[in-house]
């Protein structure tokens, strides 16, 4: 095995209701929907109308930005519903889905024997486009760029995750696939934790760059991979990619079919049987945790509780998204709550009891614990952020709009979920994600 | 029961104080006071983490609260001590407590209601909460003055302090300058008669109705290392049986809250082990001391350069402003690398202005408030050489 890189700095946070290595059958859902707030920096432009008929990888709106992005229908059906928020924004298109899924055709090739433009116009086309992300700025990519390399990390360290591995058991050979369709567009990075046993999809995948890392979260985060193995200096630009998503490159050159369905973890405190399910992306909630919440107030994230997306029992899973968590929302007063010793409640901080039990799993429900304040404590950040980037400093460059002080402090190569744990641990509850996001969309406005 | 109080105050309270009640300008004091109580049940607000660490900034104020509080109850306990053994009179052990909580509870009560006086009247006008900051300050500025010294004037440096200290910088996490020290400061110079000398820092030395026994002197071990190296003596004027031993113990007279470094230990013990206060600015702030001490000795140009530099680590408010007020996060350095320098000059030039000046025989809060000064530009440089690693990848990229 080649060099481990071991990452210190982070935490793993243990919650209650892992989702158990049990794959299980979701019907068909009756709705799914695309939900084009799930792509930051995109504006979409529609070009069905509620009533059309639609195949699977048939286009429902491009990018008004760049037309050559499209997005497409994960099933074929009928457009039922185009649900917009404030100011008109789209935010999902509903589509009522057909029992069988017809499907777009787009061939089926050998990527190994096509050109690099024939395969980003088959990924542009087929809607699959959307899942090559890029740093900087942590958004679609631009299919005319050049980048310098394209990372997969194949483990996600997030809480209650998905395991990749179970996911991918099997599938090596698409998988490979997909990866030989990325190799024609850039060289590309695979990252294995190498404390789990990884599948043999990814140590034995060709035409990729391995690398070893170790540590707690985020040692996931293909940011941090990033920064270790292939750091991004301005004016170059890396693309991710995540493994699911390479599959469904893989499948597209297999079949020419753009075939949505994808394995999703259902997992959390408030889900009676957390396991994994076989379902297709958009899914309704309402289809996907039928009969298997528990009773209670609770919050539906689609994603994890780091970074996901609160969407409630009506709404979707997200495109990017593997995994669904369900935790009690929480939301009671406590009295003298900021003396009591709070067995449960998690802290990186030894302010609570909780460092005492260090294996100890939590059900943490969606509380602040507490107000938003001026930055205070110093060095908290840096605890969690395996990074050689000063975290805060970064932070506020960005809260006072200061453009050169965020490029030379490093902003390009993070991206918000790479903040998610400082803003979990933050003293202060500021909402760094929130901040880092908008740093990322101001300065992308004025680099364009 | 907690929950019916909450109901009572959400319900019958709090709408007097909404906007249209008639006590809406008043809603950031309300606020203040109902949070106090009740940490709000605010949840996560769906983007971004939807889980929170279980801390919060009033938590940890009041862990270094908690931390203060040995340093507290030995200074009232050592205020009556001093009294005594300078009268000369008898007294049992809960006689000097008692003596001293009556002479200390009033400056802590004083310094209290000066300082979150101004923090509510600030948060009303510019319509922000009350943030927490001031739980800590308020704690420390008694802890850190003279016994004697009149009430008046804490209430005026604290109000001070507050004011030019903070609020003008933008509040809490905006000061540059450490608050209490600031209050500090501002008695040392304006009042000093009140602030040096050998009667302030014994219960009564100011108060001409006390008698004192024959001998009685009150000087500090500080004021006597001018003169000499050894053979320090205590309030009544009789040698230390172990001078070192009694100023670790903080059987010595002294501020308040700084004489027992023992108890201090105790406080850096708690903020070490929760990890609120930063082990790296505690460590190279005694380092840097000790090698000041160190190279005096072997100086030795006068009795004062001869004082062993263990010593320097026990007398003077060297431990206490080490412990509480170096280690104030708003004020010191703030990258990793920062703390170390910044701790270690505060040891270095901490003892160096004691030993240098007598006039200021506590060096150790202008070197304080001089590296509070100098934080920005330490974290500068740090964050200089973090700019400078990238940009000469970029420019490797370029090339």
């Amino acid at each position: 095995m080649s060099k481990v890189l071991r990452i210190k700095k982070g935490a793993n946070i243990k919650l209650v209701g892992g989702a158990e290595k049990i794959l299980a059958d979701v019907p068909m859902p009756s709705t799914v929907a695309v939900k084009p707030t799930d792509f930051e920096g995109t504006t979409p432009k529609l070009v069905v109308k509620v009533g059309d008929e639609v195949k699977a990888g048939s286009t429902l709106y491009y990018n008004k930005d760049n037309d050559q992005i499209k997005f497409t229908s994960p099933v074929s059906g009928e457009v039922a519903e185009v649900k917009r928020g404030a100011k008109r924004v789209i935010e999902e298109i509903v589509i009522v889905a057909d029992k069988e899924i017809k499907y777009e055709d787009f061939g089926a090739s050998n990527p190994t024997s096509e050109s690099r433009e024939a395969i980003i116009e088959k990924l542009c086309k087929s809607g699959l486009w959307p899942f090559i992300k890029q740093r900087p700025y942590d958004v679609i990519a631009k299919p005319n760029d050049t980048p310098k390399a394209i990372f997969i990390s194949a483990f996600d360290s997030a809480p209650l995750a998905p395991d990749n591995d179970y996911i991918l058991d099997g599938k090596s050979a698409t998988f490979q696939m997909g990866v030989d369709a990325l190799a024609k567009l850039a060289e590309v990075h695979l990252t294995v934790n190498s404390a789990a046993k990884a599948d043999e999809a990814f140590l034995q995948a060709k035409n990729v760059i391995l690398h070893f890392i170790e540590g707690p979260h985020p040692a996931g985060n293909v940011g941090v991979q990033i920064h270790h193995f292939a750091p991004i200096s301005k004016g170059e630009v890396v693309w991710t990619i995540k493994p699911q998503d390479v599959l469904a490159i893989g499948k597209l050159f297999e079949t020419g079919k753009y075939d949505a369905s994808r394995t999703v973890a259902v997992s959390g405190a408030q889900i009676k049987t957390p396991k994994y399910f076989r379902t297709i992306q958009g899914v309704s909630m309402k289809t996907l945790l039928e009969g298997n919440l528990k009773e209670g107030n609770n919050r539906i994230i689609s994603g994890n509780v780091l970074t996901g997306d609160k969407i409630g029992a009506e709404g979707y899973l997200g495109f990017y998204d593997y995994q669904v968590t369900v935790i009690p929302e929480g939301g009671e007063a406590q009295m003298f709550g900021w003396i009591t010793p709070n067995p449960g409640k998690f802290s990186i901080s030894r302010a609570l009891v909780s460092w005492l039990s260090p294996n100890k799993q939590y059900n943490l429900d969606a509380n602040m614990n507490g107000e938003e304040r001026p930055f205070v404590v110093t060095e908290e950040y840096d605890k969690v952020f395996p990074f050689d980037i000063y975290p805060v400093q970064l932070v506020k460059a960005i809260m006072v709009d200061d453009i050169e002080l965020m490029e030379n402090l490093g902003i390009y190569e993070v991206a918000p979920e790479d903040f998610a744990l400082c803003e979990t641990v933050c003293t202060s509850k500021i909402p760094t994600q929130t901040i880092v996001r908008n740093g990322l969309a101001m300065l992308r406005e004025e680099m364009s | 029961m907690s929950n019916a109080i909450h109901k009572f105050l959400e319900n019958n309270v709090k709408p007097n104080f909404d906007e249209g009640g008639k006590l809406e300008k008043y809603l950031p004091a309300y606020d203040a006071l109902e949070t106090f109580l009740f940490v709000p049940g605010h949840t996560t607000n769906g983007k971004g983490s939807h889980i929170r660490d279980g801390i919060d900034m009033k938590r940890t104020m009041i862990m270094v609260v908690l931390a203060m509080v040995p340093a507290l109850l030995f200074g009232m306990w050592n205020t009556g001590y001093q009294h005594f053994l300078a009268t000369g009179e008898a007294y049992t052990f809960m006689d000097a407590f008692l003596y001293g909580a009556l002479k200390v509870l009033p400056l802590v009560v004083v310094s209290y209601a000066a300082g979150l006086g101004v923090e509510f009247v600030f948060a009303i006008i510019n319509k922000h909460q009350v943030a927490e900051g001031f739980l800590v300050s308020g704690m420390l500025i008694p802890l850190c003055l003279p016994v004697e010294i009149p009430l008046w004037m804490v209430a005026a440096a604290t109000i001070f302090a507050v004011i030019i200290g903070k609020e003008v910088f933008g509040g809490t996490g905006m000061n540059i300058l450490n608050v209490a020290l600031t209050a500090r400061a501002f008695l040392f110079f304006a009042y000093p008669t009140w602030m040096s000398g050998d009667k302030v820092w014994i219960g009564g030395g100011m108060d001409e109705s006390v008698a004192y026994a024959d001998g009685s002197t009150g000087a500090t071990i500080l004021a006597q290392a001018t003169e000499k190296s050894s053979g320090f003596v205590d309030a009544a004027g009789v040698a230390y049986g172990d001078s070192f031993m009694s100023a670790f113990l903080g059987l010595i007279p002294g501020s308040v809250g700084e004489t027992s470094t023992l108890a201090i230990m105790i406080g850096a013990a708690i903020l070490l082990i929760t990890g609120i206060a930063s082990w790296k600015i505690m460590f190279s702030g005694i380092l840097g001391a000790y090698v000041m001490g160190l190279l005096f000795n072997l100086w030795g140009a006068n009795p004062f350069m001869e004082v062993p530099a263990h010593m320097h680590l026990v007398i003077g408010g060297f431990a206490f402003g080490i412990v509480f007020m170096a280690t104030d996060p708003v004020s010191a350095a703030q990258t990793a690398t920062g703390k170390y320098i910044y701790g270690f000059l505060i040891g270095f030039l901490g003892i160096m202005i004691r030993v240098f000046n007598p006039a200021y025989p506590e060096g150790i809060m202008l070197a304080i408030l001089f590296m509070n000064v100098m934080a920005p530009l330490i974290d500068h440089y740090v964050l200089e050489a973090n700019i400078k690693r990238r940009q000469k990848r970029t420019m490797a990229v370029a090339a």
